[in-house]
């Protein structure tokens, strides 16, 4: 807080000499707003919790000039949504502050496998090798200057919701989905490297590395990836975060979010999977029979209501039940929302744009009278497939595949109004 | 590119400019070109030393060098234990030894012995990844003597097996056939 008010005042000798003359007013304002800001801080930083300074905006903001141009904008300073820290090594999107479909790149969630590593652009480097033509290295100012692609799409952790396999975990939707964001990924399609370096036919997976200190490694099989994946530099429009794989990362669709390698390095073709760490003893599912399943890429359809969600308070009367739904597998097709704990079902409108492997927002206007009610949404994409529930999925898995959870979510909104996770 | 090929594929873009209906989201199919776009460098040799680091079941990417669970002990001791306990059993971070027979029952106990399906995985990894607080900073015959160290806690191999290029694809996992493909969907319809 002290220091957005520190950076985003404007100095005086900065300003150009035409706005002098305008400004002289507008300066002693300016300068008589920051001192009561500061004193704010002061008085905040007295008792020792500067860090919950409440932002200062004056009564009327018509009578007050306000901030000039910033470089790089900020937030409002009254919005406090965060990501959730989990562990040393994942934080989570604040879905129930979230709006439409996008995420915002500084809420996008974050998992990592030894910290974001600090890439100099300029020195980066794409290799591309094994069965191809020719060994082959792209700088990222190569990689613009192919064919640009932009895609909406979700990336979520296959470990999204894997604490809910034996019963209701996660308190908000944050702590229940969180692992689950969407952003415009602007990049060059990995068909369009391959052909340049001359892959060979022969070529059946690829091992995809990254450049950070555990050198993430996934094997990916060519035929599935192929046609949809990018090999991306930009998210929502400008460079990648560095939490999301600065300068490049790799972005396969509907697939698991660990197979969309970031600071990505490395491209080498092979007959084989490679069998790395990341899909052998992590990233398969293990069954009820002891048996794990391997390569399972595709995030299954899901849904969640946002809002109201776990640890909201909710007053009588009309409100709009809001969430999202995505598939791995393509286009959602139809959500719906149950407000008596899967009893009866109604069908939820979808905002456009309804997009492949995308998360759709959809939307149920409501009343609630004030009595105990469990919310659920459920949802079904394009090939059919239904969002099943708990139990269903448990009688398949067990509890010890730990990821590809995507069960039917459950909110009960007590007669107080406040909405907690339940499993009905 | 000549200049025929900008020609043809600016006029197949105005074409198809002209039919798509941009508000209704349909994408205007570009063309890809009939060659290259002759963009980027050849790799040369150090660069793809550099980086070559993958070892696949095969035993293709292992490095000269050996090591011995003896040789192991001590270093695991050193580098290993603070995360992984003593014995590779104690934690905090990931159990490495034990949890035999362990898969099918409530409290799966994954380690490289009871779960791992190919030895020649533990030599990349602990090589790229290990230890995490100075990842690929163990030579081959380190690597070589941890892996031995571990496969021999797990009751895998003997305590003087000589690990190396030629030895270590050779071994033969416990869970070496416990992976199933992905058969998914597999949840009936309600």
């Amino acid at each position: 807080m002290t220091r957005r008010l520190e950076t985003d005042e404007p100095a005086g000798d900065e300003r150009r000499p035409e706005e002098e003359g305008a400004s002289l007013l507008n300066r002693r304002s300016l300068l008589a707003g920051a001192a009561s800001m500061v004193g704010t801080i002061v008085l905040k930083s007295m008792t020792g919790s500067a860090e919950a300074a409440t932002p200062v905006a004056p009564d009327d903001p018509t009578r007050v000039p306000g901030k000039i141009p910033s470089p790089y904008g900020q937030r409002s300073a009254f919005e406090t949504a965060t990501r959730k820290l989990r562990a040393q090594s994942a934080s989570l999107t604040p879905l129930q502050d979230s709006h439409g479909i996008l995420t915002p790149s500084a809420l996008h969630f974050e998992r990592h496998h030894n910290g974001v590593p600090t890439i100099n652009p300029t020195h980066h480097r794409l290799l591309v090798h094994g069965l191809v033509d020719q060994p082959w290295t792209f700088t990222v100012d190569d990689l613009k200057r192919f064919p640009a692609v932009s895609r909406l799409a979700f990336i979520e952790c296959s470990g999204n919701s894997a604490i809910e396999w034996r019963g209701p975990t996660g308190k908000t939707v944050q702590e229940t989905h969180g692992l689950t964001s969407t952003s415009e990924w602007t990049g060059v399609a990995l068909k369009t490297l391959l052909r340049e370096v001359g892959a060979s036919p022969e070529a059946s997976w690829m091992l995809a590395e990254g450049s950070d200190a555990a050198a993430m490694t996934r094997s990916l099989p060519l035929s599935s990836v192929l046609d949809e994946a990018l090999v991306c530099y930009a998210q929502n429009g400008e460079p990648l975060r560095p939490e999301q794989g600065y300068p490049l990362r790799l972005v396969i669709p509907g697939w698991e979010g660990n197979t969309c390698i970031k600071w990505l390095r490395r491209l080498k073709l092979g007959r084989a999977p490679f069998m790395t760490r990341e899909e052998t003893s992590h990233y398969t599912d293990l069954m009820p029979d002891g048996t794990a399943r391997q390569f399972t890429m595709i995030m299954e359809a899901k849904s969640v209501i946002t809002s109201p969600s776990g640890g909201q308070r909710i007053q009588p009367g009309f409100l709009e039940i809001r969430g999202l739904a995505w598939s791995g597998r393509g286009r959602i097709t139809e959500v719906e929302v149950s407000v008596d704990g899967g009893r009866s079902w109604q069908r939820a409108a979808l905002q456009d744009p309804v997009l492949p492997k995308c998360h759709t927002r959809f939307y149920l206007p409501w009343r609630w009278s004030g009595e105990d009610v469990i919310l659920q949404s459920r949802c079904q994409d394009e090939t059919g497939y239904r969002q099943p529930d708990h139990a269903s999925l448990v009688a398949v898995r067990g509890t010890n595949s730990f990821y590809h959870y995507n069960a039917i979510q459950s909110w009960q909104i007590a007669a107080d109004g406040h909405v907690s996770h339940v499993h009905p | 590119m000549c200049i025929h090929n900008i020609l043809s594929v600016g006029l197949t873009a105005i074409l198809s400019l002209g039919c798509g209906n941009l508000w209704a989201g349909e994408t205007i199919d570009r063309q890809e070109p009939t060659h290259r776009y002759g963009i980027g460098q050849a790799a040369t040799d150090q660069e793809i030393q550099a980086w070559n680091i993958d070892v696949a079941p095969t035993g293709e990417g292992l490095p000269p060098g050996q090591g011995t669970a003896q040789e192991g002990a001590a270093l695991f001791a050193s580098r290993c234990a603070a995360c992984h306990g003593a014995t590779g059993q104690e934690g905090p971070k990931d159990r490495l030894v034990g949890g035999a027979g362990t898969l099918a029952g409530q409290q799966p106990i994954k380690t490289i012995g009871s779960y791992w399906p190919y030895a020649t995985t533990l030599y990349d990894y602990i090589h790229r990844a290990m230890p995490f607080s100075a990842p690929q900073s163990l030579s081959p015959n380190e690597v070589y003597s941890v892996v031995a160290w571990l496969l021999h806690q797990n009751g895998i191999i003997a305590k003087d097996l000589v690990l190396n290029a030629q030895s270590l694809p050779t071994i033969s996992m416990p869970n070496r056939h416990g992976f199933v493909q992905d058969p998914r969907p597999d949840v009936p319809k309600p």
